[in-house]
């Protein structure tokens, strides 16, 4: 029985990098005890020795046709599965978009407290109690779970992965999750639009963002040349998305993303509440501005107080040589 | 066709946010409340879908007694009836909330239950899941596409991977993401007509305190303010700082 229990979350055949994280944080939790890590998918079961070289004593696998896409029902009735044989005090999940599915499942089903989206945990003897930003920042809450065991979902970006070792051989147990492809309640028919290779804005390491000040669309270019300069992911204001120049998904604040990058860029954004709500925990903040009284130049580290669309390309430039 | 929207009252995104003197919760004098906007988004949804197949759509909302201001508007926007979980204060974890809901839903015929992806006070974004989990129905969340036919709902919904089409069988659970609908204003008829349609207020069941809140605190101020200068001169000093200063390129 180990006291802390992780899911890590595969992509396209590999760990994706939330793995080493909740895998940092659930050995710093278990203070040199058993970590068990538990591994769901299709065709996953080589990455158990990955997970292993992480730092997990034992991985739990489900390797099954049936979990070829996650499922809510089928990741959820898995993982509350491997929880049984691991009957840890604290399950640990990213806050991914599938961490944000599968959490909550398994907590309703276990009769479990759940803690999501928290970005400090610590163990104590009668609870589990963690740092949870809510109101999107605007306001940090100390909570704690009193069940025997507490889901726990971590922010990304927040914690410190783990560095893979090379360890021996994974310990390796394979769970029946007793799930078949026709059981699944929902089915992927298909998927559109695939997102080639961008990354989730919330896991990005470093943050382009575009404001109204930007005058339209068509100028656009300037945040997503600038953002392939630094190796950078593009967001956007709310007001921009609500104008329709950039899909929903692009946007960061209180009713848009929460994002943590190491290096964010706020591109002609005055700096609305609620958008300074969804990205003040940048470890550093860039803002170009045209307006020197904007509220963003306020949590911004570095200012510049001119025009995007001089100061922009100029940048982007510089940046550029830096790389080559 | 029924459709249940659960919805939860909030304070405006533009509200600042302060700590109220017990620590545990915050000041709500003086800021406005709203639907949260994405249980509106779901709303709209619901709405929408109930004037293309017919049928009913009932808000389901556990919130403090002054909720009702929020659940009238709801009706405002067209939703034919209420019910009112009155919560007696204190902390309620997400699965104790999901607990109230399900029990209520259990107990009255549901064909689409549609919540927001997440509330923006708590942020948990787990509520509708674990409702759904706990009623044994399927869910689909982060819906930006909603569409029902033959017994079944199609969705789109944002993943890592791109936009899925997802199906389900009815009854089913839905999340609401951005996108999916652009809430309507109630119209003046609307607001008169809500005055009359029905609120069914029960008394929420106790908290089983799985959960606590221990205390809430402002968040660290950021040390910002620095400028490093003005127009295209201060690029370079810019770039110089984020490398040698900050460390981040």
């Amino acid at each position: 029985m180990a006291s802390v229990c992780v899911f890590v979350e595969t992509a396209k055949g590999k760990l994706k990098k939330s793995a080493a994280e909740v895998l940092g944080e659930a050995k710093r939790l278990a203070g040199g005890g058993d970590v068990d890590a538990v591994l769901i998918g299709h065709g996953v079961s080589g990455l158990a020795d990955d997970v292993a070289a992480l730092g997990a004593s034992r991985v739990l696998v489900t390797d099954d046709d049936a979990f070829g896409h996650f499922s809510v029902d089928g990741f959820g009735a898995a993982l509350s599965k491997a929880v049984a044989t691991s009957s840890p005090r604290v399950l640990l999940v990213a806050a991914s978009v599938v961490g944000k599915d599968l959490a909550p499942a398994v907590a309703a089903s276990t009769g479990s407290a759940l803690l999501a989206d928290v970005t400090a945990v610590a163990l104590n003897d009668a609870s589990v109690t963690a740092t949870k930003p809510i109101f999107a920042g605007k306001a940090i809450a100390n909570v704690s779970g009193n069940t025997p065991m507490v889901v726990v979902t971590l922010r990304p970006n927040v914690f410190e992965p783990a560095t893979a070792s090379d360890g021996a051989a994974a310990n390796v147990e394979s769970v029946d999750a007793g799930v078949s492809k026709a059981d699944l309640r929902t089915i992927v028919k298909e998927i559109l639009a695939l997102a080639s290779e961008k990354l989730d804005l919330t896991e990005a390491d470093i943050i382009v963002s575009g404001g109204r000040g930007l005058k339209g669309p068509e100028n656009w270019h300037l945040i997503e040349n600038l953002a392939e300069a630094v190796g950078g992911v593009c967001g956007a204001s709310r007001a921009v998305v609500d104008a329709g120049w950039r899909p929903h998904d692009e946007q960061v604040g209180q009713t848009g993303k929460t994002v943590s990058p190491k290096l964010y860029f706020a591109i002609a954004i005055s700096g609305a509440i609620q958008h300074l709500a969804g990205m003040n925990t940048s470890k550093c903040i860039v803002a170009i501005n045209t307006d020197a009284e904007a509220p963003i130049f306020k949590v911004a580290d570095f200012g510049i107080v001119g025009d995007a669309f001089e100061v922009v390309p100029v940048l982007t430039e510089e940046l550029k040589k830096l790389r080559e | 066709m029924n459709f249940v929207v659960c919805l939860k009252r909030v304070p405006d995104s533009a509200a600042k946010i302060k700590v109220a003197a017990d620590g545990k919760s915050i000041e709500t004098s003086g800021v406005d409340h709203v639907i949260s906007p994405y249980d509106e988004i779901a709303l709209e949804r619901a709405l929408q879908l109930r004037e293309e197949h017919g049928g009913e759509v009932t808000v389901l909302c556990l919130g403090l007694p002054e909720a009702s201001k929020e659940i009238r508007q709801a009706l405002a926007m067209g939703a034919d009836k209420a019910i009112h979980l009155k919560d007696g204060g204190g902390s309620r974890g997400p699965f104790e909330i999901a607990k109230a809901l399900a029990e209520v839903l259990g107990s009255i015929e549901a064909d689409l239950v549609l919540f927001g992806k997440q509330s923006i006070d708590a942020d948990n974004g787990a509520v509708g899941i674990m409702t759904a989990q706990l009623l044994g129905r399927p869910v689909i969340s982060l819906v930006t596409k909603l569409e029902i036919a033959d017994g079944k709902v199609l969705a789109h919904r944002e993943s890592d991977a791109g936009t899925e089409v997802v199906e389900a069988s009815l009854p089913a659970v839905v999340t609401a993401q951005r996108g999916l609908a652009e809430p309507r204003y109630p119209s003046i008829k609307g607001i008169m007509q809500a005055k009359k349609k029905p609120i069914d207020e029960r008394d929420a069941p106790a908290s089983e305190g799985s959960m606590a809140l221990d205390s809430i605190v402002p968040p660290p101020e950021r040390q910002g303010g620095r400028i490093v200068g003005e127009g295209v001169d201060a690029v370079a000093e810019l770039v110089r700082l984020l490398r040698q200063e900050a460390k981040v390129l």
